[in-house]
Formats: structure tokens, C-alpha cells, sequence
């Protein structure tokens, strides 16, 4: 039974068919990576899966339900966490807080509690906290957590956001290009972390540039071009693809 | 940890509120609780605007209007003399209700008024429907987009109070009477009153402010200031951004509109220079001075400049220097508009 079934999805700009017709199951507990040349649609499929963007057609299926075209707030309530590829951070908060951030889908506290500091709101305020420090430590950053992070280095504020994102304890966690930026230490450290919130249960799907970081983490591989799914099959299969390897080689050759 | 830091100037308003009557009053400069209270009650709208304009980062340049709101509606309800209709079912239902009061006019006519605390609670209630129903739409809009809406907002309310005759027009309204707090107490302008009713404003403000320190701490106002610094990001971790938005819009317009019904039963009157233009300005000032996500800042920038403002420091030149003020904020707060005054900062702590 797969956690994620994409059928059908398409999404056009103006005359461009960024995404065209694109259909993939991610199973449970693996980590489905999706690959393509630049403009190849990666970050539209991606988007169109977070609710970034509606889909002109097809649909997403998350966990048996239905979630096409819900905003992105509606997605990250059912259980979906995400990274972006240009960190986004709150950048004059500290660590902790953006980490904290992420248990915003399991904690309720409202305004009116919230003015009034009331009594009840003080557990799940300590609850936040504790879970949060328990992300920050998993990915090793709890010498950074009261810095505000606009003035952490690359690396680190990649694994704020990552932090951030499994705080919400999510069953699907979507990686946007999260290599991007990193310098080859920071990359291989990257796919450490990978594989430690793979090995806590958690899906991951992830769009990526970096080869050998897809090549090491992925389980499964779907292979995009202009917008269509070309490929997909674990990563001995997509390395032996003659059509993936004409893409790769043909790009490299320019 | 941050721990109980952030309530000092929580703290600070409150001892004031007591302390400084019989201190002013042995120094012989008791003359100055008049001003210190309306700083009290301007330095409050701002506290709203700071919540919204420095954690959740929209701007609103209508502040004035929900601050006239509040103190319009105030006035009116309370001033309505219901005695043509005393017979009426509604009336009489009021009655029963023990919300009428019985009075004289200037004249000596009896009349029959709705009581102030009803008046009061409708002003604010009225304030925040308003900025419920326009702020679903309004705060779609972002950055110059949404300082043009809400400045026309605020000059819509300006020439609804000044053309309706209602409302007394350019004169506004006077005889706005006092509020009964207890036996005794109430907010007036009489000068018998004077120190309780310092005490009275800088002890409301004492609240607004805590309520407020309690908010920004909390995981609404984690929210916010998530929000402010990215929309998306903020979505991404589940926060309904437009909810979230609305929500702070509506607690800045009941600030708004709370200072507004109190310093409004204070002075007896309000006038329709309260919704001016101008005076939105003045509060966007206040908290660009005060360091946007510092309520502090916000606190004692508002008491400050308002109570220079009030003893006629500035002059003629009054609307000048608030707007001279917040360009020079614009152009020298250092790390941009957000932080200001860095002097502010790091003296008052706190920010966001």
C-alpha cells in the first residue's frame, strides 16, 4: 500500500507544459527521489504535491485521502512536512524557535490563551519545547539553538529547516533540491541525516540535482524530462537506463 | 529562561500607576496626570499596532479610524436619549436589565441613556466586526498594496465622522459621559479624579501590555512572527496565514478601539482630528521608533512622544515631527525599517 499515489498530474504555464502527465506511487518507509535536467518540471511536480500549486488535472492521493489542490497549510495538517530549496527560515528567531515551529500541526494553543498565558496552555508549551530539543539534537545542532539563524552558516540552517520539519513528526517528508548550496561535506553529512529520519519511520520524497546524493540515499528513482515521467525503478536500473544516460550525458556534453 | 525579564515593563506600568500620583503630587506637578493619562491611552493603540505591524509584520495606516471608532460609537450610544421610546418593548427590556440610566441634559430635560458600560462594550464589539469584515479582504494584499488600503480605510472613517451630522460634524461630539468602574470611580475628566484616573489608564495599559507579552511568546506568536518573516514557510509548518492575520488585525483595532471609548469618556468629547490621517501616522511612528518587534520600545516611545505632544513641545510643527520622525527611523534604523532604533533595543531588551 503506498503512501503517495500521483496520477495524471499536469500543470501548464502559458503554453509551457511544465508538467505533463506525471504518475508515481512513493511506498512506505523508503526514499523516492525524483531527477531530471533543469526544466525538466521537478520543482512544479514538487510544488503541486505541497499545495503550492493547483494542478490543471490529475490527482494526489495522500494516505487514502485525497489531497489535491489543498493549501499548503491543509497539506502540512495531514502529515506532510517540507524544505525549501532557497532555505526559508525565520531568520531573526532563534534555532529553537524555528524547530519549535514545526509543532505547530500538534499543539493547539490559541490567541485568546495565548494573552491570557493561561494555565493549561504551560504542558503543551513544555511539550513543544522538549520535542523541538529532541529534533536539534537528532541532527546535531543544540550548540546553535539559541542563535537566531541569519547568522548560522549554510549547512546548519539546512538542518534547522530539516529539524523543523520532523519536529511536526511527519509521515511524508518532502525535500526540495535540499543539496543545493551545500559544498561536498556538508552533501555527504546531508545523506547521513537522510537515512537517520528515514530509519525513523518517516517517507521521504525527495527532488534533488545532486547525483551521487540521489544515487546513495533513493530506494526509487522516477526520472522526469520536459515535463514527462521517462523512467523510474531503483537506482542500478535508472544508472543502466540507456534513456536516462542519453539526458544526463546529452546535458553534460553542452 | 527568557523567563520573568519580559514582564518588567509590565511591572514598571503598573508600580507607575500608583507611585507616581503622590510623587507628582509632592513635587507640586499633579498638573501633568492629564497628559500622562491620554499618553497612557495613545501609547495603547499603539501596543495593538506594534502586535500587528512588528510581529506579524502588515502594515496598517487605519489605526486612527478604529481608534475613532471605538471613541464615536462610545459617545454615541451613550449620549442617545431613549425617553421618546420608553414605552417600547426594547426599552423597557433594558430597563429591567438595569442598563438605562436616568439623567438631565444641559437643560434640565430628563433623559434616558443607555449605560456606558453598554456603550463601551458595543464601541469595541462595532470596532471589531469592522475590522473583521474589512480585513478578510484587505490582508490579502501585502506590503504598498495593504498600506494603501488601510490608509483609505482610515480616511473613510475620517470623513464619515467629520460629514455626518450625527456625529457633530467638524465639532464632534461632547458631553460624553463619564464611565462608572466602582462606587466612586469612574473615568472623567473631572479633576477630583485626576490621579485615580492616571491610575485607572496606566493600569489598562498595564493589561494590554501583559496580554500582549503573554501573545508574542506564545505559539500564536511564534505564528505571527513565522508569518512575517515567510508566508509560505509559515504555511508549509500548517499555520492558516490568513486566519492568523486576521486575528492580529482584529486585536489591533480592539486596542485601537478600547483607547479610543476610554480616553474619549476621559475627555467628555472626541472630534473627528482623532481619525485624521495624521494621527495613524503618529502610531506607525511610534512603533518604527520603538523597534517594530518590541513592545517596550513601542510602550515608551508612545508615552514619551505622545506626552510631548500633549504638552505642546512640538508646536505648531505637531504632525510634522511625527512625520519627520518616521523618515529618519526609514532611513537610519540600522538592519533596515524592521529593526529600528537599535538605541531602543538594546537599553529595552525584548525583541522579536
Amino acid at each position: 500500500m503506498s503512501i503517495l499515489e500521483v496520477s495524471g498530474l499536469s500543470r501548464s504555464f502559458g503554453g509551457l507544459r511544465a508538467v505533463d502527465g506525471v504518475g508515481f506511487d512513493a511506498e512506505p518507509n523508503r526514499v523516492t527521489a525524483v531527477i531530471g535536467p533543469n526544466g525538466a518540471g521537478k520543482t512544479t511536480l514538487f510544488n503541486l504535491i505541497a499545495g503550492s500549486l493547483a494542478p490543471d488535472s490529475g490527482r494526489v492521493v495522500f494516505d487514502g485521502s485525497d489531497i489535491t489542490g489543498l493549501k499548503p497549510y491543509r497539506v502540512a495538517r495531514k502529515g506532510i512536512a517540507r524544505t525549501f530549496q532557497a532555505i526559508r527560515l525565520s531568520e531573526r528567531m532563534t534555532a529553537l524557535e524555528n524547530v519549535m515551529l514545526g509543532r505547530h500541526v500538534r499543539s493547539r494553543a490559541g490567541f485568546p490563551s495565548g494573552m491570557l498565558a493561561a494555565p493549561w496552555t504551560r504542558g503543551e508549551e513544555r511539550s513543544i519545547r522538549e520535542e523541538a530539543m529532541k529534533a536539534i539534537e537528532l541532527l546535531g545542532i543544540a550548540d546553535y539553538r539559541d542563535r537566531e539563524t541569519g547568522g548560522l552558516p549554510f549547512g546548519i540552517q539546512r538542518s534547522v529547516e530539516l529539524a523543523r520539519a520532523i519536529a511536526s513528526e511527519p509521515r511524508l517528508l518532502l525535500l526540495d533540491e535540499p543539496a543545493s548550496g551545500l559544498n561536498i561535506r556538508e552533501t555527504r553529512a546531508l545523506a547521513g541525516l537522510i537515512a537517520l529520519i528515514r530509519a525513523r519511520g518517516i517517507t521521504i520524497l525527495v527532488v534533488e540535482h545532486d547525483m551521487s546524493l540521489v544515487m546513495d540515499v533513493s530506494d526509487e528513482i522516477v526520472v522526469l524530462n520536459f515535463g514527462r515521467k521517462i523512467a523510474q525503478g531503483n537506482p542500478r536500473d535508472i544508472q543502466a537506463n540507456r534513456e536516462v544516460i542519453d539526458i544526463y550525458l546529452g546535458e553534460e556534453d553542452a | 529562561m527568557a523567563g520573568l525579564k519580559r514582564y518588567l515593563p509590565v511591572l514598571a506600568c503598573a508600580l507607575c500607576a500608583f507611585l507616581a500620583p503622590p510623587l507628582l503630587a509632592a513635587t507640586k506637578t499633579a498638573y501633568l496626570l492629564t497628559q500622562l493619562t491620554m499618553s497612557a491611552y495613545y501609547a495603547l493603540a499603539s501596543l495593538g499596532l506594534c502586535a500587528l505591524m512588528g510581529y506579524a509584520g502588515q502594515i496598517s495606516l487605519g489605526q486612527a479610524g478604529f481608534f475613532a471608532i471605538g471613541g464615536y460609537a462610545s459617545s454615541f450610544i451613550s449620549k442617545v436619549d431613549l425617553s421618546p421610546f420608553a414605552s417600547g418593548g426594547f426599552v423597557k427590556f433594558l430597563g429591567f436589565s438595569g442598563l438605562l440610566v436616568r439623567g438631565a441634559d444641559a437643560y434640565g430635560k430628563a433623559v434616558l441613556s443607555i449605560s456606558p458600560w453598554v456603550a463601551c462594550l458595543c464601541a469595541v464589539l462595532l470596532a471589531a466586526g469592522i475590522a473583521a469584515f474589512i480585513g478578510t479582504p484587505v490582508l490579502r494584499l501585502k506590503g504598498h498594496y495593504l498600506a494603501m488600503a488601510t490608509l483609505g480605510f482610515g480616511i473613510i472613517i475620517e470623513r464619515i465622522v467629520r460629514g455626518t451630522q450625527g456625529l457633530g460634524g467638524a465639532d464632534g461630539l461632547s458631553g460624553v459621559p463619564p464611565l462608572p468602574i466602582l462606587p466612586g470611580l469612574a473615568v472623567t475628566g473631572e479633576r477630583a479624579a485626576r490621579a485615580a484616573n492616571f491610575t485607572i489608564a496606566w493600569l489598562v495599559l498595564a493589561l494590554g501590555l501583559l496580554a500582549l507579552v503573554n501573545l508574542v511568546g506564545s505559539r500564536a506568536g511564534r505564528a505571527l512572527r513565522a508569518l512575517r518573516d515567510g508566508e509560505e514557510a509559515a504555511g508549509a509548518t500548517g499555520i492558516d496565514t490568513s486566519r492568523y492575520k486576521l486575528n492580529v488585525f482584529v486585536i489591533g483595532a480592539v486596542y485601537a478601539a478600547v483607547a479610543g471609548v476610554l480616553l474619549t469618556h476621559y475627555n467628555g468629547s472626541i472630534g473627528p482630528g482623532e481619525a485624521n490621517f495624521a494621527k495613524s501616522v503618529r502610531y506607525v511612528a511610534i512603533v518604527a521608533v520603538g523597534g517594530m518587534a518590541n513592545l517596550s520600545g513601542t510602550l515608551v516611545a508612545g508615552l514619551v512622544l505622545n506626552f510631548l505632544s500633549l504638552r505642546g513641545v512640538f508646536g505648531r510643527f505637531d504632525d510634522a515631527v511625527f512625520g519627520i520622525i518616521l523618515v529618519l527611523v526609514m532611513v537610519f534604523a540600522p538592519a533596515g525599517k524592521e529593526r529600528g532604533l537599535q538605541v531602543f533595543r538594546r537599553r529595552k531588551g525584548a525583541g522579536g
